[in-house]
């Protein structure tokens, strides 16, 4: 297929002309992507819809996608199942995921700092072998690691091991890929922020903590973002370091109750899945440019 | 070295000091110490006692080491181009100015958040044989239509016909196409990786080539896909990494059954270091596993060469 035309004007008739032949295709794309989400939000639905049916209703063939009668006292059953113990296991989380935002920030901000603003010998070489770092595995490093803590806990006169402290300990190091984020972000400071603060008598430390952190706020918040979203989720690490029932994460209390039962109370497995959902959709929709941004650098390398 | 260059070693260190102390304590002697446990007999309870080269000798004949193996590639090579085709279709219409196109981006999103234990917990409902909402749809017309022509194919050329319902998770046929269907839900992240590739790609080069007479399959084909192949190529290196580690699922849902259908490569690795205590086995696998990543990946890297087009060049 060719097209002629004589002139520019001619060039923008035709351009103008084929985009109107492509509204049809737009009302096709409405239809596909109402029938693709329906489908996406379908899990969601029937999630909700089972937490709030009876036991009984449950089992019922064919099923009811609207519960009646609808039970939402199921939620306050489950928040207050001693089995599940609810309280208990959203602090043991939010204590790891906390100390873990904290210390990733922190931490990653920090070196970030080092290798993005200092021109120091050996920078370039440091930043790449850290990158490499990323390649490797938490399952490669995960037997060793138990041992290292065991070492650490006893020498250091304090058990590590059975403690909620091997889940966030290491988040005070730093992280190579929130470094690696920040770090381009601190690249695209202008040098001559550092250099006037400089000259006026301020130490590397003070241009960190008062010139770069400020201006760094929307990076900082991805990583702080999504270091909490990876602590909310971890079911791995608690697995392998956590033992005792008292210091259970929401993950694992969510598996444990779940095994226990045989998965039979479907109603109050999908309750508790519900109200472990709930907290990360809320900071999705207060913090939703903050994801998307997150997200869309991570492919940008 | 000069005094500047000096004081600037110095503060540098001391900026990249938290990484270097976490980079040696808990990366590189843990990766060390794995590699020395390969080689010895090590039961966690006892000091390592070395053996040289035989637990690779083992794993090498360790029938569930391969089906371990086997199960990952399998799953990998069923959830990746699935993965990859519907997250770069879904991208493309979502990248059209449609109305509603927030609430679709939000609603393709919203999926990926939902916590691993908590999408496990979902997902075995939803696969349940008896009364899950998948085998109560394909019981509806349009669908168990479809399942019926399938059969007819299937009867045509002698193959095994889908017996309904699908016990999705308790038929080792069943289990592992489950699972990767079940990871379909989750490539939110991915789409908007790509929708973000899609805001770089010049208008002007897909208008010219439109003005060229390009219909949209050529400029997909021919002017977007080249354009998007930097991301493509990072997105499929995540994703094989992402498969050569899944855990969590399979051992919520399955525990890795039935018959072993669902024993990814991670999990048997996990049970030998803290089920079987056999920590130097387990760091054999971990090391196979690392060599098999690197592997990967370098291949990845010199595929790419051949495919992916970098804008700047």
């Amino acid at each position: 297929m060719s097209v002629n035309t004589l002139n520019g004007n001619g060039n923008k008739r035709i351009a103008r002309q084929t985009r109107r032949r492509h509204r049809p295709e737009r009302w096709l794309v409405f239809v596909a992507l109402v029938i693709i989400c329906t489908g996406f939000a379908l899990p969601f639905i029937w999630m909700i819809s089972t937490s709030l049916k009876t036991l009984d209703k449950t089992m019922s063939m064919p099923p009811q996608l609207l519960p009646s009668p609808a039970i939402p006292g199921n939620y306050l059953t489950v928040l207050n199942h001693p089995k599940l113990n609810f309280p208990l296991l959203t602090r043991n989380t939010l204590i790891v995921a906390v100390l873990s935002v904290v210390g990733t920030t922190l931490s990653s901000a920090l070196v970030a700092y080092g290798f993005a603003r200092i021109r120091f010998k050996g920078n370039s070489a440091l930043f790449g072998l850290m990158l490499a770092t990323m390649m490797i595995p938490f399952p490669v490093i995960m037997v060793p690691l138990f041992a290292v803590f065991r070492f650490i806990g006893e020498h250091a006169a304090m058990p590590l091991l059975g403690t909620l402290t091997p889940l966030w300990l290491p988040a005070f190091f730093g992280s190579a890929f929130n470094i690696f984020l920040l770090r381009q972000f601190f690249m695209t400071l202008p040098l001559e922020l550092s250099e006037a603060a400089q000259i006026d008598g301020c130490s590397e430390i003070g241009i960190f903590w008062r010139i770069i952190i400020p201006l760094a706020r929307p990076a900082l918040s991805v990583v702080a973002l999504f270091t909490f979203m990876g602590a909310w989720n971890d079911f791995l690490g608690p697995l392998v370091y956590i033992q005792d029932p008292s210091q259970y994460t929401l993950a694992l209390g969510l598996q444990t109750f779940q095994s226990q039962h045989g998965g039979t109370e479907w109603n109050l497995l999908m309750a508790a899945s519900v109200l472990v959902i709930i907290p990360v959709i809320i900071l999705f929709f207060l913090a939703q440019k903050t994801f998307i941004q997150g997200i869309a650098t991570t492919g940008m390398k | 070295m000069s005094p500047l260059e000096r004081r600037r070693l110095g503060s540098g260190l001391v900026f990249i000091s938290p990484w270097l102390i976490g980079f040696t304590v808990f990366l590189l002697i843990p990766v060390c110490l794995s590699f020395y446990y390969s080689f010895c007999d090590y039961s966690l309870l006892q000091t390592p006692a070395f053996i040289g080269l035989d637990n690779y000798r083992e794993l090498l004949g360790d029938p569930v080491f391969w089906q371990s193996l086997r199960n990952t590639g399998v799953y990998a090579s069923l959830a990746l181009p699935a993965g990859m085709l519907v997250s770069l279709g879904l991208a493309l219409l979502l990248n059209q100015k449609v109305v509603g196109q927030s609430i679709f981006r939000t609603l393709i999103f919203l999926p990926s958040l939902v916590p691993t234990v908590a999408s496990a917990m979902l997902w075995l409902w939803l696969f349940n044989a008896k009364l899950g909402l998948i085998n109560t749809l394909l019981d509806m017309p349009p669908f168990a239509a479809t399942i019926q022509g399938i059969n007819v194919a299937l009867g045509a050329v002698h193959l095994p016909q889908i017996q309904t319902p699908i016990s999705w998770l308790t038929d080792p046929a069943w289990a592992l196409p489950a699972l990767a269907f079940m990871s379909l839900w989750g490539v939110g992240q991915t789409v908007v990786i790509y929708l973000a590739g899609l805001q770089d790609v010049p208008g002007e080069l897909i208008e010219s080539a439109e003005l060229d007479g390009a219909n949209a399959w050529q400029r997909l084909w021919n002017v977007t896909l080249p354009m998007l192949s930097p991301v493509i190529f990072f997105n499929m290196i995540m994703a094989i990494i992402g498969a050569l580690q899944e855990f969590s699922i399979p051992y919520i849902m399955t525990g890795g059954g039935p018959a072993r259908a669902t024993y990814f490569f991670t999990m048997y690795l996990y049970d030998n270091a803290f089920t079987y205590l056999k920590m130097g086995y387990a760091s054999a696998m971990a090391w196979i596993q690392l060599l098999i990543v690197l592997l990967l990946t370098g291949l990845s890297f010199w595929l790419s060469k051949r495919w992916v087009h970098y804008q700047s060049k």
